[in-house]
C-alpha cells in the first residue's frame, strides 16, 4: 500500500501517468501532490522526460540536418552502401 | 515512392525483379527511420549502421514472406528492432562493450531521508517539453542522454517511450515479465530525467 510520503509517491509515478493506479491509491497519490510542491515538480519533469523521448520519433520535431527519424533523411553513403549490397545479393 | 503502404505490393514486386531504382527508393524511404531506431537502441553509430544493413538484407531475403498484412514500414521496423536486440544480447556476454551498468545509474535516482522526504529536490523546468523539442541542441541532448543509459534500461525506454510499443509487446520482445518492463522503464525514465536536468537546469 502506498504511504503518504515522497518516496512511495515517486515509486508509483509510472502507474499514475499511465492511469494504472487503483482509485484508493490514486487518492493517496493526489492528496500528497496537493501538499507537496517537490513531488509536483518531479511529476512535471517526469512527464517532460517522457514527452522529450516521444518527440525524438515525432516527425513534427524533425528538422533538416537533424539526426532525427525523418529530418535530413538517412546518411547518403549508408543508403548507397545498402542499395549496393542488396543489388549484389540479388545477383549472387 | 509512397511509404503509406498503398503500393507496398508494387514495391515488393519491383524489388523482387531486381529493379535498381526501386531498390534505391526503398532504401532511401526506410533507412532513415531504421537507422534512428537502431542508433537509439544500440547507442552506437557504427553498430547502428551494421544493424540497418543487416536488417535490410534480412528483409530482402524474406520478401516472399511479406504478406502485406502489415505495412512495409512496420514490417521493416520490426526486423531492425529484432536485429538490434540480437546485438544487445550478444553484447551482454561482453560487459566491456556496455556503456554503463545498472548500478552506475543509482546516483541518478532520487534519494530520500529516513522519513521518506526527498533529498535536494529541484524545481520544475522553465520550458515546456514542446518548447524544448523545438531546439535542435535539446533533441541532440536527449539522444545523447538516452545513449548513456545502461543497455538493459535504454532498450526498454526506447521501445516504450520513443517507439511507443505497449508493455505486452515490449515484454514479449525482451523475454521479460510485464512487471520487469515497468520497473526498468521507471528506472530508465528517472535516470534520463536526472541526466537531462543536469544540463537543462545548471
Amino acid at each position: 500500500m502506498m504511504r503518504d510520503i515522497c518516496e512511495d509517491v515517486i515509486g508509483f509515478l509510472d502507474d499514475y501517468v499511465s492511469g494504472d493506479l487503483a482509485p484508493e491509491q490514486r487518492a493517496v497519490f493526489e492528496a500528497h501532490l496537493e501538499r507537496c510542491p517537490y513531488c509536483r515538480d518531479y511529476l512535471a519533469t517526469y512527464r517532460d522526460t517522457i514527452a522529450l523521448g516521444r518527440g525524438l520519433a515525432d516527425p513534427a520535431h524533425d528538422r533538416a540536418g537533424d539526426a532525427g527519424d525523418a529530418g535530413g533523411g538517412p546518411p547518403a553513403e549508408l543508403v548507397e552502401a545498402i542499395t549496393a549490397s542488396l543489388l549484389a545479393h540479388r545477383r549472387r | 515512392m509512397s511509404i503509406d503502404g498503398s503500393d507496398d505490393a508494387a514495391v515488393v514486386a519491383a524489388l523482387q525483379a531486381g529493379d535498381r531504382a526501386a531498390t534505391a527508393g526503398f532504401v532511401q524511404a526506410h533507412a532513415g527511420r531504421m537507422h534512428a531506431v537502431a542508433r537509439r537502441m544500440l547507442g552506437s553509430e557504427d553498430e547502428a549502421r551494421d544493424a540497418v544493413q543487416e536488417a535490410f538484407l534480412r528483409a530482402f531475403q524474406s520478401l516472399h514472406e511479406f504478406r502485406g498484412a502489415a505495412r512495409l514500414g512496420t514490417w521493416l521496423h520490426r526486423i531492425v528492432v529484432n536485429e538490434a536486440l540480437m546485438r544487445l544480447r550478444a553484447r551482454k556476454a561482453r560487459p566491456e562493450l556496455q556503456a554503463a551498468t545498472e548500478q552506475s545509474i543509482d546516483d541518478l535516482l532520487p534519494r530520500y531521508y529516513e522519513d521518506g522526504h526527498r533529498i535536494a529536490p529541484r524545481p520544475a523546468w522553465a520550458e515546456s517539453a514542446d518548447a524544448l523539442l523545438e531546439r535542435r541542441e535539446v533533441r541532440a541532448l536527449v539522444q545523447r542522454s538516452i545513449e548513456r543509459l545502461p543497455d538493459t534500461l535504454r532498450v526498454v525506454l526506447v521501445l516504450r517511450d520513443v517507439e511507443e510499443l505497449d508493455v505486452k509487446e515490449t515484454a514479449a520482445l525482451l523475454a521479460l515479465s510485464e512487471g520487469a518492463v515497468k520497473t526498468r522503464l521507471h528506472r530508465a525514465r528517472q535516470a534520463l530525467r536526472a541526466l537531462l536536468e543536469k544540463e537543462l537546469v545548471p
